[in-house]
């Protein structure tokens, strides 16, 4: 899978290829509008992340020029501007999926890696770790070919746990993806534990388990 | 009181003195020419009998004064050259009258056929007191009719003058800052109510740009802070990622992750209410706030859960309302989140949603919040270190935004409830 970036912070940039490289993507970058038009002319990317504000240009003109061409990337919007009208524009335009900053990393690969699943497979792919197996369009989980019933939060939380599954996942990165962004103000995410013990006793016959990391997050570790 | 009526005051109090220093004036300034000229007419009297002498001898039998207005009485030689001319006041029976009134007695002396005479004159004179009386009765009734006409010409003549001064002050008192309210100051050719509409006008059109300006500012300050933020951030998370911590290390990054995310939140929560003060929500749909209470409360469960608090909702109308969407949901969810985050645990917080109305009454501190400072930015009502002290103002501006009432009460219970207009 192929990547492009086009990002004008080189700090910004730098997280951003680190963390997608550890997926195994081949990631390219481009830090202003007129190189990122060029590796667009020149090369075809499975997805395509895209700063609105860069210093010598538009984002969302960019991504009218590739809808011009014919060009059917995965486009993710990434915004520090936080706008309602560019999120708008820039879906009618034909984005997948708009990300502001700041996110976190988990949620730039889990929405990443969302924008090639239904591009590539149309959602009809099943995913299988260990004897788990989920099938991310019905929202259906087995373990050994025996469904098991998980509620939406409970599915939410197994899903991006599979989906980064290499990685640490933080309290705050999970509440804000499965409980949505207004819940980000309560006190502490200390609340989603229940969800998770509930998740975990469902998961019991299941060969992937769920570590809590020193209080700071989770990860979905194979049993041995 | 008003400026107009102060000025009359003035006027009033002044106008005494100096109405009553001028009747002194005027009245000896007339007396004194009444009596000059009835002194004249006592002296054209005496020519006129010494003219008529000649041809009327019996004029010297005129000894009644009361009744000839003159008598003539002879003297003697030494008397005569020792008498001086006078005029005098005097007072004589008057029979009109039945009264002593006041007369002017002239006395003179004459030669006649080398006979010497004494000659008293009289006319009778003003009364003094009875000028005084119409004199005061006069001035009193000027002095009413100086002050019904000020009075009158203030309210008539000085309210035109005024009217750009009162319809200036009108536009100042309904002029709220953060609506985009003008003002057009009246056309006037008065050189100082040009200067105030000038002055008013500079001053509401520099404050006006200060106020936008420091709102830009903060959307403009928040923006350029999620950059650095996002890098703090994931930089970390790839730090605990790659590195091989030990829990001690780990738990203060996670400790640094966790300000730097509250910092975040904080910072969102600041672009947000600037972006809803400085009308960005332009889309608007019809909301079903039943439904969307519902959506809302089920994303809350857990922590509600977490927090030992039952969250019963209770439905007695329907209630649909035109807004932005996001903006609804983020009414709804920092009520609740308040109201959970401050609840009593073991506690039920109860919502009531009726045609126009919600309500959130839910257990918390055994004391009222100060409802002024309770929708303030940044007063946080409790020791919670954690809170951004932004939600209930956020709230509060969505309220205002579309003219929603969110008010404040505690009996017991803290409720916080929502009036919808319609």
């Amino acid at each position: 899978m192929k990547l492009l970036i086009i990002e004008d912070e080189p700090e910004m940039m730098e997280n951003m290829v680190q963390t997608l490289e550890r997926e195994h993507y081949i990631v390219e970058t481009a830090s202003d509008y007129q190189s990122a038009l060029h590796k667009i002319g020149v090369y075809d990317y499975d997805c395509i992340l895209l700063d609105i504000t860069l210093p010598d240009g538009n984002g969302l003109l960019l991504l009218k020029e590739m809808k011009l061409n014919g060009k059917d990337e995965g486009v993710i919007i990434v915004s520090a501007k936080d706008s309602l009208d560019d999120k708008l524009e820039g879906l009618n335009l034909g984005a997948d999926d708009y990300l502001s900053k700041p996110f976190h990393m988990a949620e730039l690969h889990a929405r990443v890696k969302a924008v090639l699943r239904r591009r590539h497979f149309e959602g009809n792919q099943q995913l299988s770790l260990g004897n788990l197996s989920i099938s991310p369009e019905k929202r259906q989980v087995w373990i050994d070919q025996t469904e098991i019933v998980l509620n939406r939060k409970e599915y939410d939380i197994l899903m991006y746990l599979v989906t980064n599954q290499t990685r640490l996942v933080t309290k705050s990165a999970l509440a804000e993806h499965v409980w949505g962004d207004h819940i980000d103000q309560s006190d502490s995410f200390d609340f989603i534990y229940s969800q998770i013990k509930n998740l975990r006793k469902k998961l019991e016959h299941a060969t992937v388990s769920i570590d809590a990391i020193y209080g700071v997050g989770y990860k979905l570790e194979m049993d041995s | 009181m008003k400026l107009l009526n102060h000025t009359s005051k003035y006027l009033a109090i002044l106008l005494v003195p100096l109405i009553a220093i001028w009747a002194f004036g005027f009245y000896y300034a007339m007396l004194d020419e009444i009596y000059d000229s009835l002194d004249d007419g006592l002296e054209n009297q005496k020519i006129l009998l010494m003219e008529r002498l000649p041809s009327n001898p019996e004029i010297l039998g005129h000894t009644d004064l009361e009744l000839w207005n003159h008598a003539i009485t002879p003297i003697s030689k030494q008397s005569f050259d020792r008498f001086k001319e006078r005029y005098t006041d005097t007072l004589m029976y008057m029979i009109n009258e039945k009264d002593f009134e006041p007369v002017r007695l002239y006395e003179t002396k004459m030669v006649y056929n080398n006979q010497f005479y004494k000659i008293k004159f009289i006319t009778s004179m003003v009364e003094e007191d009875d000028l005084i009386q119409d004199l005061i009765t006069y001035l009193v009734v000027l002095y009413f009719l100086l002050m019904v006409t000020i009075i009158v010409l203030n309210n008539l003549l000085l309210k035109k003058i005024w009217q750009p001064f009162h319809s200036l002050m009108a536009q100042l008192r309904n002029f709220r800052i953060e609506k985009n309210h003008q003002i057009h100051p009246m056309k006037t050719s008065i050189e100082e109510f040009k200067l105030l509409n000038t002055s008013v006008t500079t001053l509401v059109d520099q404050s006006r740009a200060r106020y936008l300006e420091q709102q830009h500012f903060i959307e403009n300050a928040s923006h350029e802070l999620q950059t650095p933020l996002a890098i703090g951030i994931n930089k970390l998370e790839l730090f605990i990622e790659n590195t091989n911590l030990s829990p001690h290390d780990v738990k203060i990054m996670s400790s640094i992750l966790d300000n730097l995310n509250r910092l975040t939140r904080l910072n969102k929560s600041l672009l947000l209410l600037s972006k809803i003060e400085n009308r960005q929500f332009v889309d608007e749909e019809t909301i079903d706030f039943n439904q969307l209470m519902s959506e809302v409360i089920e994303d809350f469960e857990d922590l509600a859960i977490h927090r030992s608090i039952k969250i019963e909702m209770i439905s007695e109308g329907q209630l649909n309302f035109q807004m932005n969407q996001d903006l609804a949901v983020i009414l709804l969810t920092n009520l609740i989140k308040n109201a959970i985050v401050h609840g009593n645990k073991n506690q039920t917080l109860k919502i009531t949603i009726g045609k126009r109305k919600i309500h959130f009454d839910n257990y918390g501190i055994d004391q009222a919040l100060d409802p002024d400072l309770v929708f303030s930015r940044f007063k946080k009502m409790t020791s919670d270190h954690k809170s951004t002290g932004l939600g209930l103002a956020i709230a509060k501006a969505i309220s205002d935004k579309y003219d929603i009432q969110l008010k404040y009460t505690y009996n017991k219970i803290h409720q916080f409830s929502l009036d919808f207009p319609g």
